[in-house]
């Protein structure tokens, strides 16, 4: 038996154990009407290994300590599944690192002595509640207006899979499925445009042959109301792909658009 | 669906910016291609000039298409701009643009801007002329002028330098802008790459290739 040697490369990895001192720049705005500002919270004794999140746990129980108002910020299931957190970090929607959401976000991105900038998701259609809680029930909105298909549910269900449908489409259709409606496209967009998402939730169903039946009804649907709740125009910059942390596709949108014209000119 | 809803929707805009786009994208091939004759050859670029200034389909149809085509990208150039920038009031305070995109796709209203700039002066030092001389002083017609017109313009260090700055912004503008149009009506598949190659290729060559033409004149003078 040959002798087991290790191939891993202790050099390559940068192991940074020390706790960081951070200066944090966070959006305070005590409600919806009110102004906000910027307001500096230095920090101190952060672990490379705390998640984002936790990080702000800790200046949120300094800051009981103080008596001082709490930072208010949204976030749920913390394993990047549920979409609730947001955050604009340094200039980016969910922070440096790529295809993960703030919850999954490690301080070990950041170097000791960092100053971070922490915004809400800035859009006329994500208006801000609190702090860095903004409101995203315009995209609820938009999926009630046609993400979704009428299937009958009283005994007589077919097997989703019983129905043949080729591989391709049915992975096709699995990406666009894995939005999890976080709104990083929209934050990340110059435009604040929506269409990364609304076409991730058109995609979804267009490929499938269960979703063929609403098809047209659903594009149209769903495209007129993301221009009601206020959204900008995409231009294909591509920032919405890059900053999403499911990865959704910009293939998603030019899928969008056909389903669009193609539905528009049938009339 | 209304057709009066269809024609608000932003996805309409979109798409027709991207033909006007991609319409102004086939003009600008022909006229590079007709300008590369000059530094050839006097003669030829002097008789396709004359056949395009003369030919009553390219004069009376052709470019008064074109010149709807330019003022429409403008003018919804500029809609648009105005509507995206009202879709986010308040910026943020620390925005890292680049780490998701090109420069050239988040900066199309500057380098559109300096076209259409461009294209005024084009337009004073070429076109009003070139009406002048055909339906207002109802000159001769001369099939070699053309040339030496050209020529004569390319003189002046000034104006050889401005157009050069607007090619290299209009390189810039179809660096993001030819293959945004093909993204926009709903291509992309598996060609889209090889499609990009020949997008970038086009923004390169074509701008560069009208910097060369008016570098050739001015020394060549």
């Amino acid at each position: 038996m040959a002798p087991c040697h290790s191939t891993f490369d202790f050099r390559l990895y940068d192991f940074q154990t020390k706790n960081m001192k951070l200066t944090l720049k966070i959006w305070r705005q005590k409600n919806a009407a009110a102004e906000g500002k910027i307001v500096e919270y230095p920090i101190d004794g952060i672990e490379p290994d705390m998640s984002f999140l936790e990080m702000l746990d800790i200046l949120n129980d300094e800051l009981i300590v103080k008596g001082e108002d709490t930072v208010a910020f949204d976030h749920d299931c913390r394993e990047g599944i549920c979409g609730m957190c947001s955050l604009y970090i340094n200039g980016e929607a969910h922070g440096p690192d790529r295809l993960v959401t703030t919850c999954q976000l490690h301080m070990r991105k950041f170097k000791d002595g960092d100053t971070i900038f922490i915004e809400p998701f800035r859009a006329k259609a994500f208006p801000v509640i609190k702090d860095l809680v903004v409101d995203r029930s315009s995209f609820d909105r938009i999926q009630q207006s046609g993400g979704f298909i009428s299937v009958n549910t009283s005994g007589n269900t077919i097997d989703a899979n019983t129905i043949p449908i080729p591989k391709h489409d049915a992975d096709r259709a699995f990406d666009a499925a894995t939005c999890i409606g976080c709104g990083a496209c929209v934050a990340s967009c110059k435009n604040s445009s929506a269409m990364l998402f609304v076409s991730a939730k058109v995609s979804q169903f267009a490929l499938l042959p269960q979703g063929k039946v609403e098809a047209a009804d659903r594009v149209l649907n769903m495209v007129a109301q993301m221009d009601a709740e206020g959204f900008g125009n995409c231009t294909n910059t591509g920032a919405c792909e890059v900053e999403c942390p499911k990865g959704i596709s910009l293939e998603n949108i030019a899928r969008m658009n056909r389903e669009y014209l193609s539905a528009s000119l049938k009339g | 669906m209304a057709k009066s809803a269809l024609l608000k929707s932003s996805i309409a805009k979109k798409v027709a910016m991207a033909l006007s786009g991609l319409f102004l994208v086939l003009f600008l091939a022909q006229h590079f291609f007709i300008n590369m004759t000059s530094v050839f050859s006097a003669d030829t670029f002097n008789s396709i000039s004359h056949f395009m200034g003369n030919n009553p389909l390219v004069q009376f149809v052709i470019q008064p298409i074109l010149i709807v085509g330019v003022i429409f990208h403008f003018i919804m150039g500029f809609v648009l701009e105005f509507k995206n920038n009202s879709a986010r009031p308040i910026s943020y305070a620390k925005n890292n643009g680049a780490a998701n995109s090109s420069w050239a796709s988040r900066n199309m209203i500057v380098s559109g801007s300096v076209v259409l700039a461009f294209l005024l002066l084009h337009f004073y030092d070429f076109w009003v002329p070139e009406m002048v001389y055909k339906y207002v002083d109802v000159s001769p017609l001369n099939e070699t002028r053309y040339f030496h017109e050209l020529a004569e313009k390319f003189e002046s260090p000034v104006r050889t330098g401005l157009y050069s700055l607007s090619f290299l912004l209009l390189s810039l503008h179809l660096w993001h802008g030819f293959n945004s149009s093909f993204q926009s009506v709903g291509f992309n598949n598996k060609y889209s790459k090889s499609l990009h190659t020949l997008g970038y290729a086009f923004a390169i060559v074509v701008p560069f290739g009208f910097i060369f033409i008016a570098l050739f004149h001015h020394f060549n003078h």
